[in-house]
């Protein structure tokens, strides 16, 4: 394959970036693309059919027309009819355009504090283990000291002096994320920054800075994508947990994770509750996963040999 | 004699590291509103000042952390409010053991399983086997453990009555909170052992090995498994801490009385040196773990040694 | 079995650790599930009847508790002047006292305490015991949350307060070793209803002083071995979130009628968990059962699912002080258009009755005027008078809940009646965990705010007496001197349907005003084992455990053979 790439690809061998190159192979990877656009579809679904009139209100109750199956429509006592594509909730709310409403949450939730707690952790774990020493001990108790913090009264605290609001979830949970990407891209670049390419640039006399930001956190991507994967699940996760202690995205709104939260609690009388939200939770974090996996492959040309 | 100075320092650190911890919990506690006695009925105001001075919380905020402190070094972590007639010394040995008994065995679990199928998967990289694994792997991470757990008791414990659904005394229901944990860690851990496995066997020394002529499983096993591991040590510490301590979903939903549900208790009932208490055994278990799994890491990977 | 398939064929490295964790499961199941017994069964043959009983008790000291459950442990070990009858809040069973009588104008009580009443520990039960209780309770220094309940009693608010130092000028007396005279600050016909309650329990004075002194409140006299008590049974094992054991007392005087060994508590929080304990044949008796689950039990005819009027409250707090809920009119038009029947019987689902007042209609005679109903037209009305030509002017304001999805349900069923009938867009809903619930309503900063208040004696004193001026339940800065006077008024007379009156008088006047919101009155709604005999519905749903017996009925035929497995 490499060989091939070389081949047809006179462009990319010369003056190509790393980012072009890896689109290209990116490209050829069937699965990450069917993520790709899986995931963009849901994205943009979730941030605009909303938009369009027509979508039921997702907050908006039918006491009397609870727990309804899906493809079905009922005539609420106050004389409105409601279709539910996917069922009505405990209140007679339509699960369909609550999933809708959650994934924005979710998503950027997800998005967000996911993109926070990647850039500290990154140059955190990348100063920290390339200077080493002293420095790196010190930011290494800092980080021990951080994770040993009572998450839960942090964010207490932060919610009811500010209230409970949503950009503060983000930072709380961005905040905390960060922790295990910067332990492990320092195990990353501890164990890159005696290897050849970074004697050599040091002996050429780049500054300490290149050397971490052009050569040593590329050299890190593979593990950082792969944990990214794992963080924005963790992150939509946590965002769960946070429902389920009553902190976070308040009601009547919702997120997936409080959706599949309710639908958790209802499983055996309503299963749609919990299945709809988390068939559509699930898939998103699969396509996030194989897009991982794809861009993971395409992004580190020394793994595409087979 | 380098060995043992840095092993010093780090124990040095380590003890800083927990002294900062204790201090920002003291204060952060104590800055959330609500108080300890505050009831489900309401409390006389009158009352309530006699409780703050009977306990000191009238005093400077200073003299109540120095007063603490003081207590600490004495071995005593102070009274439970949430509890009363319990010190939080008896609380914290009465959880300690079901979070242990709950955390080491979901890590061994999450070992088992994860370490297998990510070295598998690496080995039969982009094939069939290798997707489904990670797919399984990924529907661990995405069902949160509150729908996992409840899941498990139906199945196990209700339908087929292996085990007990709920509660801790003469109960098998700890084993289901150890399998949800596990099988949840598990999943963590496959994905990096992979992606790991996956960077190493693309180093120069395995292609050199397979060149010459090494058995693949010996490659795989003999030169790139300890490699491959590293990031999976490095994890360790972070996961056993999050298992102990971040288990309370499952310690709810199984009824079992750990430390992370005395936790959340304790910081719902402002419970304060109960939450000060258990945070401190949280810290220190963070901080014994990363102190390990440093060395181990070191061990396993020469090349970070030299250069400490 | 399938270990030794495998082991055999040896299918390759991956099959080890799958198959390893297989083998410890078989291994817990083998170990664990061979008895066929369930654990339900053999605490119904050994007569130990398991309890979920909600959270974990604060304490096992009378005079510290105020939670629903830990009353009910409480309520087993130790034994007050009067107890509950097993079948009706109205009547009483003499408990440590054997009779009572009291002066014309019911002002002042004397309680005859039978001569063979003991302490677990053997020693008897004196009058001079409950004399020391309710000086430890009142102490100032002991600072006990819940010591208003024996305000009562002449001068106890100001000893309590430490205004007062003497505590012989409270109104309690031991006439000798066995007459114990209460004289009371003003008539209370109920008194007896009044000492049943958990804040009126004896303590064990040579034990309190053994750990620490009369007001040391962290000590180790509850802890089990040190634990000393007058019921029916005596605490033998506490481990904290796990379980309460209570075994019997062979010191009780009425050992011989009690019927049960002992009962297990169990403090489960999870209210689905506690019924899947259930289910998995953990428990005789769950606590609670989730709301959402009550519609299958009841489709599926379970016989097991309890469901009984229970004397509590739901209902709103309003803050006066605030806008816009400083507005009368714009409480009435939040009132009117709560449609409570829908609440009932969509989101609650548990058998609740609509509240149309405050306080709930008792056995005792007591009915509430009947003013709150859902009437939109009425609601729109009011609310124009409140000067709001729509709802959309209405300025924003919030929900305050504690963190519960029953309250979150009912809430967001609200925030939408207002929405729909009124035209109310900015109503945010806002979660708050308990303790902040709470210091946000003592500290009145917020517009309204979810309440529960269940009834500590069938009276409706117990209810309308929160709602006085400054009372520290009232929380909402209403006050209506018309109000207090009633009530004031009412504690002076003896004759119970004048009482009545003056007393709807006043709730006439609450509902007039609606700093409250009524929204349905409780129930009761639980699981219980049929092997669990003589547990009758009650009101206050304080069960006598002494009568309660367990037998397995004909089942027990069955057993042998799924024994010999």
């Amino acid at each position: 394959m490499l060989s091939g790439q070389h081949k047809n690809g006179q462009t990319i061998e010369k003056g190509s970036s790393l980012g072009r190159d890896a689109w290209f192979r990116l490209k050829k990877n069937h699965i990450a693309m069917v993520s790709l656009w899986f995931f963009v579809g849901v994205t943009l679904i979730c941030f605009l059919l909303p938009l369009i009139p027509g979508i039921p209100n997702p907050n908006i109750t039918y006491p009397d027309l609870q727990s309804m199956p899906a493809m079905s429509s009922g005539i609420s006592v106050d004389g409105t009819e409601a279709f539910y594509l996917l069922g009505s909730d405990h209140l007679g709310r339509d699960i369909f355009s609550r999933i809708l409403f959650g994934g924005r949450v979710s998503l950027m939730v997800g998005f967000i504090a996911t993109a926070v707690s990647l850039t500290i952790g990154i140059v955190y774990g990348a100063v920290s283990g390339y200077v080493g020493g002293r420095l790196d001990a010190f930011m290494m108790r800092i980080v021990d000291i951080l994770y040993a913090l009572p998450f839960m009264i942090i964010v207490i605290i932060l919610t009811t002096y500010f209230g409970n609001n949503l950009w503060l979830l983000f930072v709380c949970i961005g905040a905390v994320e960060w922790l295990t990407m910067a332990r492990i891209v320092r195990g990353q670049v501890i164990s890159l920054k005696n290897q050849e390419f970074v004697e050599a640039a040091r002996s050429l006399g780049l500054s300490q800075w290149r050397i971490i930001f052009r050569h040593l956190i590329p050299n890190t991507i593979g593990p950082v994508i792969i944990y990214t994967t794992l963080t924005v699940p963790a992150v939509m996760r946590l965002e769960a947990i946070l429902s389920f202690l009553g902190l976070g995205v308040q009601p009547p709104d919702a997120s997936w994770g409080s959706l599949i939260k309710e639908g958790a609690d209802r499983m055996a009388s309503d299963p749609g509750l919990l299945v709809y939200p988390a068939i559509i939770f699930g898939l998103t974090l699969f396509s996030l996963n194989f897009l991982g996996d794809g861009l993971r492959d395409a992004l580190d040309p020394k793994s595409s040999k087979d | 004699m380098s060995t043992l100075r840095y092993i010093l320092s780090r124990f040095g650190q380590s003890i800083f590291a927990l002294l900062c911890i204790i201090t920002i919990t003291f204060f952060l506690a104590r800055l959330a509103p609500g108080g300890p006695f505050l009831d489900d009925k309401a409390v006389p105001e009158h009352l309530i000042e006699k409780m703050n001075q009977k306990y000191g919380f009238d005093k400077p905020l200073p003299v109540q952390y120095a007063l603490y402190l003081g207590s600490l070094l004495k071995g005593d972590l102070g009274p439970s409010f949430g509890n009363k007639g319990f010190s939080v010394n008896e609380i914290i040995a009465d959880g300690l053991p079901v979070s242990f008994m709950l955390g080491i065995s979901g890590l061994g679990i999450a070992l088992l399983i994860g370490i297998p199928v990510g070295v598998f998967a690496a080995a039969r990289r982009n094939t069939f086997i290798d997707y489904s694994l990670m797919s399984i792997a990924l529907l661990g991470i995405c069902l949160p453990t509150f729908v996992i757990a409840p899941l498990l008791g139906e199945i196990f414990a209700l339908k087929l009555g292996w085990f007990d659904v709920a509660m801790w005394e003469n109960s098998s229901a700890w084993f289901l909170g150890a399998l949800t944990l596990g099988l949840y860690y598990s999943a963590y851990i496959a994905r990096l052992t992979r992606g790991s496995m996956l960077d190493v066997l693309n180093q120069d020394f395995i292609r050199t090995a397979h060149a010459k002529g090494v058995s693949p499983v010996k490659v795989l096993f003999k030169h790139a498994f300890r490699g491959g591991i590293t990031p999976v040590v490095a994890y360790l510490g972070p996961a056993l801490a999050g298992l102990i301590g971040g288990s309370f979903v499952v310690e709810t939903i199984f009824g079992l009385p750990g430390l992370g549900q005395h936790f959340i208790k304790a910081a719902t009932n402002r419970d304060f040196w109960l939450i000060n208490g258990t945070v401190m055994v949280f810290a220190v278990l963070i901080l014994v773990m990363n102190f390990f799994v440093d060395i181990l890491q070191a061990w396993l990977d020469p090349r970070t040694k030299s250069k400490n | 079995m399938i270990c030794h398939r495998i082991e055999k064929t040896q299918q390759g490295y991956l099959a080890h650790p799958t198959l390893l964790a297989l083998c410890i499961a078989a291994l817990v199941f083998l170990t664990s599930g061979c008895n066929r017994e369930s654990k339900v069964d053999i605490a119904t043959r050994e007569k130990i009847l398991l309890l979920g009983n909600g959270g974990e008790p604060k304490a096992l000291d009378p005079h510290i508790v105020s939670a629903v459950g830990d009353s009910n442990i409480l309520r087993a070990i130790f034994e007050g002047l009067v107890t509950y009858h097993p079948s009706s809040d109205m009547l009483h069973e003499p408990g440590v006292a054997e009779r009572w009588e009291s002066n014309e104008d019911f002002s002042e009580w004397r309680f005859f305490l039978r001569k063979d009443a003991k302490w677990s520990n053997g020693d008897p039960v004196t009058a001079h015991d409950f004399v020391y209780s309710y000086h430890r309770i009142l102490h100032p220094e002991m600072a006990a949350p819940y010591s208003s309940m024996l305000y009562f009693l002449k001068n106890a608010e100001a000893f309590n307060r430490g205004d007062l130092a003497d505590f012989d000028q409270v109104g309690v007396k031991a006439a000798n070793d066995h007459e114990l005279v209460c004289t009371l600050k003003s008539p209370t016909p109920f008194f007896p209803d009044v000492v049943k309650h958990t804040t009126w329990l004896p303590v064990h004075q040579g034990t309190i002083e053994k750990f620490g002194g009369m007001t040391e409140e962290f000590t180790d006299w509850q802890k089990p071995g040190n634990h000393v008590s007058n019921g029916a049974y005596t605490l033998t094992e506490w481990r904290i979130n796990s379980v309460i054991k209570v075994r019997r007392n062979p010191h009780y005087w009425d050992a011989k009628t009690v019927k049960l060994n002992g009962l297990n508590f169990y403090p489960i929080d999870n209210t689905f968990t506690e019924e899947k304990a259930f289910r998995g044949d953990l428990l005789h008796y769950t606590y609670i059962i989730p709301s959402n689950l009550i519609p299958r039990y009841e489709e599926a005819n379970e016989p097991n699912l309890r469901i009984e009027t229970y004397a509590g409250s739901y209902f709103y707090r309003c803050n006066v002080n605030e806008r816009p809920t400083d507005n009368v009119d714009f409480r009435r038009a939040l009132a009117y258009s709560i449609d409570q029947e829908t609440i009932v019987k969509y989101v609650t689902m548990g058998g609740q009755q609509p509240a149309y007042g405050f306080t709930p209609p008792s056995e005792a005679g007591y009915h509430p005027p009947n003013v709150i109903s859902y009437d939109p037209e009425k609601a729109r009305e009011y609310l124009k008078k409140a000067g709001y030509e729509s709802g959309a002017n209405v300025p924003e304001f919030s929900i305050i809940l504690n963190t519960n999805e029953a309250h979150k349900s009912i809430a967001v069923a609200i925030q939408d009646m207002w929405k729909k009938e009124l035209g109310i867009e900015k109503v945010k809903i806002e979660n708050q965990e308990w303790k902040v619930y709470q210091q946000t309503i003592i500290d009145k900063k917020y517009n309204v705010a979810r309440a529960g208040w269940i009834g500590d004696y069938v009276d409706p004193t117990t209810f309308l007496g929160i709602w006085k001026t400054g009372d520290s339940n009232n929380n909402t800065g209403w006050s209506n001197a018309e109000y207090d006077r009633l009530l004031t008024e009412s504690y002076l007379l003896s004759d119970t349907d004048a009482r009545y009156q003056l007393l709807r008088d006043a709730e006439s006047i609450l509902l007039d005003e609606v700093p409250v919101l009524p929204i349905y009155w409780y129930t009761r709604t639980y699981l219980i084992h049929p092997d669990v005999k003589n547990w009758n519905p009650l009101l206050l749903d304080n069960h006598p455990y002494k009568l309660i017996d367990l037998d397995p009925g004909l089942k027990r035929t069955v057993a042998p053979e799924a024994a010999e497995q």
